[in-house]
């Protein structure tokens, strides 16, 4: 798929017996094996490799735990109970795959921040770029459908208010509300339903990464200059090198995840979900999962109505927007230097808006009232700006830092600069 | 990579300062803010946002238990006293119904003692072949009985509170820890809100302090979740429960004794979980070091 010319070289008489039929075998080796890299690259691209392991892992703990959970709301929560009391070794994979899907939430903002920070959505890459938010929908859909299913008090309330989100659209809204609970409050119609999606996206999210990866192999990976690769000395092969470097990534990525697996379990969950759901009595504050809780903060942020906006249907549309908005990046970023090593203002504003997103998830917990509204406005405020005004105008006006020729020179200069090689 | 280091670093700093800013400037705004919609009824959150302190008035307080850390494992001893005030008391009004007898293994009692404890229970069976339901002793393969036949029953007979149901309630319990202690709780491994949340309230009861007015029928803790006063009145006293090891019969000595063991009965295969990860954690190391070794020998020969 790399476009180059193929190394590959059946050596047994089945391997040309398969090659001169179905190539898989061709592919496989061009993109997993001689695929030319940067030879550049650092370990923030490494977090690919980990979202394909946390993907895998959550298909395959989730397919055998869908073989215990009985989607009925009268017996999930308890059947949920059965898989950590009486299923063999049951406990630990409902354990990794919770723990999983937050896991798979912390890989996939790193590696968005990535994307951010080097300008991997440029041309030619825009539709890497959209494939990848698209998986990054689908991930939060079925996080959501997930956490409805052990049934307990946070999820049905969790699924109360989120699906509640709906009926704030004029007209359309109430009926996409009924359509999506498939009654007038959320039951077992809403369950089941959740269960059947929870089940087949992460199988839709597998096929949009296959198309990411190709997308990803037709233009090149980018590397920490931004430069494309010009010339053969700018690039290693995958295998050993990407390989092995994003073994390393990946293992040490699984000992923090066995850290929470195997000693803070419930750390990232929430104590009411162990009580069983109850449609009469509501929780004191009803907090969504913590990946979620950026968007949840400036949903809660807008306070005040915009003409015939009232302040509902506004922070739907401003929750919605946030995400929306990532689609349009690669046009609204006018920049022609693509990685922020060489752009010192985009680099501040970048750090500026990860610090910003973490400070929203912070206040998507907290109460919404007092101090918190006002930060989580200004924050809001930041978070769009930063997209429609900052990468806009600082593309135009920001003098960039020289850039090396090539890759093969950026790696010299950094090695004749008595810096330590970053590996 | 150490511009990554240096960059999450001052991340970090920057949040930390937002929050303790944000902190900081709480309680003065306490006061001035409206009460948030849709609250509901008997909670203590609309008279939080009135101005009365949020809920639990008291946060509780730490607790050495054998079951937290790397190696934590249950005190058997510690877990059959548990049980013992859990029949004595508790399991008057609260039922345990995802706990069968037969896990009290766990505890470290025999098969006959397992069989014998649960013959001191009746449970409902049947039909039977003439279509009656009968009841019989249970066996181990039975769960706990409930204290009252449904919901209702135990509402109407607790003063309209249904006792919950004790399974999960060391992992259905947990003050929120604020920051930046929850960052620290990654580091520390701490687990144990709920035990320590159970242990604060069972010897937290105490007099209303002058001014506080209590619902009638509410008792005065300042360690409830949700109000200042709860439906249950204190449970647990000095020399209520006769132990048979010669632990201390006093209110503090209880209420660990329940607390672990309501955590062994939500989390029984803790010491499982905590052995297996220790392995774990072994074997990902080493390997993680043998991909490093790989990995460092394989780039020696490139310039990077």
């Amino acid at each position: 798929m790399s476009g180059e010319h193929s190394t590959y070289t059946p050596t047994s008489g089945i391997e040309r017996w398969v090659d001169s039929r179905l190539p898989l075998p061709r592919m496989l080796h061009d993109s997993f094996i001689s695929y030319p890299v940067p030879r550049n690259l650092n370990y923030a691209y490494t977090f690919g490799a980990m979202l394909s392991v946390m993907l895998l892992v959550q298909i395959v703990t989730g397919v055998v735990l869908a073989m215990h959970y009985a989607a009925e709301t009268t017996v999930a929560f308890n059947s949920v109970e059965k898989i950590m009391r009486d299923v063999n070794h049951g406990w630990l994979l409902r354990y990794m795959h919770a723990n999983g899907a937050s896991f798979f939430f912390i890989a996939v903002y790193l590696h968005i921040a990535r994307g951010l920070y080097y300008g991997s959505y440029k041309a030619p890459r825009e539709i890497l770029w959209i494939l990848g938010v698209v998986i990054y929908l689908l991930m939060m859909a079925t996080g959501f459908m997930g956490y409805v299913l052990p049934w307990g008090q946070m999820s049905f309330w969790g699924a109360t208010v989120i699906t509640g989100f709906f009926s704030a659209f004029p007209l359309v809204g109430e009926w996409i509300q009924q359509f999506l609970l498939g009654g007038f409050a959320v039951d077992n119609p809403t369950l089941n339903r959740f269960f059947a999606l929870h089940y087949l996206l992460p199988f839709m999210i597998a096929g949009v990464v296959i198309l990411h990866i190709w997308a990803l192999h037709v233009t090149g990976q980018t590397n920490p200059t931004g430069i494309e690769i010009k010339t053969k000395t700018d690039t290693v092969a995958f295998t050993p090198y990407a390989t092995l470097k994003d073994a390393l990534g990946v293992s040490v990525f699984l000992i923090v995840f066995a850290w929470f697996i195997f000693y803070m379990p419930n750390y990232l969950g929430h104590p009411d979900n162990y009580i069983p759901a109850n449609s009469l009595k509501t929780p004191a504050h009803i907090v969504p999962e913590w990946y979620y809780l950026p968007f949840y903060a400036m949903l809660r942020a807008i306070t005040f109505n915009v003409g015939p906006i009232d302040s509902k249907l506004g922070g739907v549309l401003v929750m919605f927007g946030a995400i929306i908005i990532l689609f349009f990046l690669p046009w609204l970023d006018t920049s022609k230097v693509r990685s922020a090593v060489y752009r010192p203002w985009y680099k501040l504003f970048f750090w500026l808006f990860v610090a910003n997103a973490i400070l929203l998830g912070w206040l998507g917990s907290r109460p919404a009232e007092g101090l918190y509204v006002i930060l989580s406005q200004l924050g809001t405020l930041y978070y769009f700006g930063f997209f429609l005004v900052i990468m806009p105008v600082l593309g135009l006006v920001e003098t960039p830092k020289r850039i090396p020729n090539s890759i093969t020179e950026a790696v010299l200069e950094k090695r004749s600069g008595g810096s330590p090689a970053t590996v | 990579m150490k511009r990554v280091l240096s960059g999450l670093l001052s991340l970090a700093l920057l949040a930390g300062a937002g929050a303790a800013i944000a902190q900081e400037n709480h309680p003065a705004q306490q006061g001035a803010a409206a009460p948030a919609s849709g609250e509901h009824a008997g909670g203590g959150e609309a008279e939080a946002h009135g101005g009365t302190p949020h809920f639990p008035i008291k946060k509780p307080a730490q607790m050495a238990w054998t079951f937290a850390g790397l190696f934590g494992h249950y005190d058997k001893a510690q877990l059959q006293r548990g049980l013992k005030v859990y029949t004595e008391v508790c399991s008057a009004c609260h039922s345990m119904n995802l706990v069968s007898f037969r896990t009290l293994k766990g505890l470290g009692y025999s098969d006959a003692q397992v069989k014998a404890f649960a013959a001191n229970y009746e449970v409902q069976d049947g039909p039977n072949a003439e279509g009656e339901m009968y009841t019989r002793k249970a066996l181990p393969s039975d769960h706990f009985p409930s204290p009252f036949p449904n919901p209702e029953a135990a509402a109407a007979a607790n003063n309209g509170a249904a006792p919950p149901d004790m399974s999960l309630l060391a992992k259905a319990r947990g003050i929120e820890r604020g920051f930046p202690t929850f960052v620290f709780d990654i580091f520390t491994q701490y687990q144990e809100g709920g035990p320590d949340y159970i242990h604060a309230l069972l010897t937290g009861y105490e007099n209303p302090p002058a001014g506080v007015e209590v619902a009638p029928g509410t008792h005065y803790n300042p360690y409830f979740a949700n109000a200042a006063a709860l439906a249950m009145a204190k449970p647990l006293n000095d020399g209520q429960v006769t132990y048979d090891d010669g632990a201390p019969a006093t209110l503090d000595q209880y209420s660990r004794d329940v607390a672990a063991f309501l955590m062994w009965a939500a989390e029984p295969h803790l010491e499982e979980r905590k052995r297996t990860g220790f392995m774990v954690m072994i074997f990902l190391v080493i390997f993680t070091g043998l991909i490093f070794l790989t990995k460092r020998a394989v780039y020696a020969a490139k310039e990077h």
